[in-house]
């Protein structure tokens, strides 16, 4: 591009036609946030409208019906309350002892390379893929059925890197001297880990497990996969009974549904009456999910304001 | 550690030496250290797990379907009769429907990223970001009854006669879906660009424009094609929004206005049905998932090291 202006008119027409350029990308950009932001808000309020009707106490109480003016999500929110009781179990402990290890004990060998370049790839590999792995290993190999357990793992196993990740980056946020300080004193290293890493570094884990379980929350592709029925008209078996010793884990081998497959069973029927219970499901999931969403956002924003090392 | 302890009298050795020495402290060190190394070793076995499994299967599937004519028959009917397995009838459904995100995506995670990290002020930065980000943590299914029930009735009123499922619909949804993921990769990546690159091209006179165009775009370009990329890798391995508003029928075709299923959306079709466990149906998925893992990796693998280049370049 060659600018030849002899005039200062001339020059000041060039530079008043780029600033205007500015001006009407600023207004592109807004645009561009505003599709964005204006899908989203499309997205919720049709949702609303057409679930609207549905949302009442009794669509919570009630199972799912040939009769879609009776259907309810009964079965579906005790099946997500369920799995995601097992996919925190097992993932978060395992997620943050994976993160401890590899910020404060792996040394840095071929090992620990490998393990790290695992972690990146896991977290790129599509979710139906874990419902592969899911179908291929829980429930032939290992013959757990298609049960509760494997969706909790299968789930598990999705958010792991999710966990991993906020953990490492807690525990790096946490500077030397107070590891230092610690050893001073004479505590072993995992005394100092158990005392002050893992505390310190508490609210940063906290974001990434409750950013995890909400994608956990919404997750459709790998619970199908591992052929998870979608008519399920009865709830699994207490977890407390009468008898002694008072906790029964059959729950976790019993059949189930989640929310997001209730709502894909609704929204794939071609009669328009399930596509409201559909919309009054998505809208419970959107709600569910943002609200975690941004309890995660707003203790990464308290975190970031909070805490000065 | 040992470097940097206080020296004791000499021959009495200092307290973290003789508790060094103690032989239940250490055991309990060790047995810790061990276990958490197994938690981390999980992600290794999770993904030799995934490899196994899935060539395991494609293995008996490929000994009953030459591998020559899964990559170039052109019918997909695992199902029928007279069975062809064609994986191209898949992929081409896949490649039409990542296309329209990618139409989608790009232009508008662009113009986001390059407004946000050159034009907005903080405070509109801090408040646009997490919207975003709550954007991207929408789950897809309700995306997918967003494309099929909202788009798409929108789209047969401009467009006469367009399928109730088609790519386009699912394509478009999808885009949206992950603008908050290109934004925000390609906004990490200009804002990596040092100041002094900026205040330089201010300094000859340049706009804010010019500057983000031709000074802070080229040399963040590594990074904002990595989330070009990775977004590519996440339109390939999207399966609900395709399995809603897509259609499940194989087809042949790179014309978004019709429908058809992705690699994705056959695996959730017959993940539906009831096949049998062994039976050539039932591989077929794991051979589709071989595919599709193989795809988005080499995907992952390019987005990954291209970040990796422009965080060193500076």
């Amino acid at each position: 591009m060659t600018y030849v202006a002899q005039t200062p008119e001339q020059i000041r027409g060039l530079i008043a036609k780029a600033k205007r350029r500015d001006v009407a990308f600023v207004a592109l950009g807004v645009v561009a946030l505003g599709i964005g932001f204006a899908t989203f808000v499309a997205l919720f309020v049709d949702m609303l409208i057409d679930g609207w009707a549905r949302l009442s106490p009794e669509f919570f109480a009630q199972f799912p019906s040939r009769r879609a003016g009776q259907a309810g999500i009964l079965s579906a929110w005790v099946g997500t309350t369920l799995v995601m009781i097992v996919t925190a179990a097992v993932a978060v402990p395992l997620g943050v002892a994976a993160g401890i290890y590899l910020e404060e004990y792996a040394p840095k060998h071929w090992v620990t390379d490998l393990i790290e370049i695992n972690i990146t790839n896991l977290a790129g590999v599509p979710s139906i893929v874990y419902g592969l792995l899911a179908l291929g290993l829980f429930v032939y190999a290992f013959g757990l059925g298609q049960s509760i357990r494997t969706a909790g793992l299968t789930l598990a196993l999705l958010i792991l890197p999710v966990v991993i990740v906020a953990t490492r980056e807690a525990i790096r946020a946490i500077p030397g001297v107070i590891r230092e300080g610690a050893y001073a004193v004479g505590a072993t290293k995992w005394q100092t880990v158990r005392d002050h890493i893992v505390p310190y570094s508490m609210p940063g884990i906290l974001t990434g497990v409750i950013i995890g379980m909400s994608r956990a929350i919404g997750e459709t592709a790998p619970i199908i996969t591992i052929g998870a029925l979608t008519f399920i008209a009865f709830l699994p078996p207490a977890p407390v009974t009468g008898d002694f010793p008072f906790l029964s884990f059959e729950w976790l081998k019993a059949p189930f549904t989640v929310m997001p497959i209730q709502m894909f069973n609704w929204t794939s029927r071609p009669d328009e009456a399930f596509h409201a219970n559909a919309a009054a499901a998505g809208t419970i999931l959107v709600f569910m999910t943002l609200t975690m969403n941004a309890l995660a956002i707003w203790l990464r924003y308290r975190l970031r304001k909070h805490i000065k090392w | 550690m040992a470097a940097n302890a206080i020296p004791g009298v000499p021959g009495r050795p200092v307290v973290s030496e003789r508790l060094a020495r103690k032989f239940s402290r250490n055991t309990k060190e060790r047995a810790i250290e061990a276990l958490l190394f197994l938690a981390a070793s999980v992600s290794v076995l999770t993904t030799a797990g995934i490899v196994y499994i899935l060539v395991k299967e494609s293995a008996v599937f490929f000994g009953q379907v030459s591998p020559w004519s899964f990559l170039t028959d052109t019918q997909w009917t695992p199902l029928f009769d007279d069975a062809h397995f064609g994986i191209g009838v898949l992929l081409s459904g896949t490649i039409t429907s990542s296309a329209v995100a990618l139409l989608v995506a790009i232009p508008l995670g662009t113009t986001i990223a390059i407004y946000l990290s050159e034009f907005a002020r903080p405070r509109s930065r801090e408040i646009a970001k997490p919207i975003l980000e709550l954007l991207s943590g929408v789950p897809t299914i309700v995306y997918g009854y967003f494309a099929l029930l909202f788009v798409t009735p929108i789209l047969q009123k401009l467009i006469p006669g367009l399928p109730g499922f088609n790519l386009l619909s699912a394509g478009i949804v999808m885009g949206i879906m992950i603008v908050p993921l290109v934004a925000s990769i390609s906004e990490d990546a200009m804002r990596a660009v040092p100041m002094a690159l900026r205040e330089g091209s201010f300094a000859m006179g340049a706009t804010r424009l010019q500057t983000a165009l031709n000074v802070v775009f080229p040399a963040a370009l590594s990074g904002i094609a990595a989330a070009y990329i990775l977004g590519i890798s996440r339109a390939v391995g999207e399966t609900m929004i395709l399995a809603v508003a897509a259609g499940m029928q194989p087809n042949l075709t790179f014309n978004p206005l019709e429908p058809a299923a992705t690699i994705t959306a056959y695996i959730v079709q017959v993940a539906l049905g009831d096949l049998p466990h062994g039976s050539i149906g039932y591989q077929t998925i794991f051979a589709a998932g071989l595919t599709l893992l193989l795809l988005t990796l080499a995907f992952n693998l390019i987005g990954l090291w291209l970040r990796k280049r422009f965080r060193q370049a500076y």
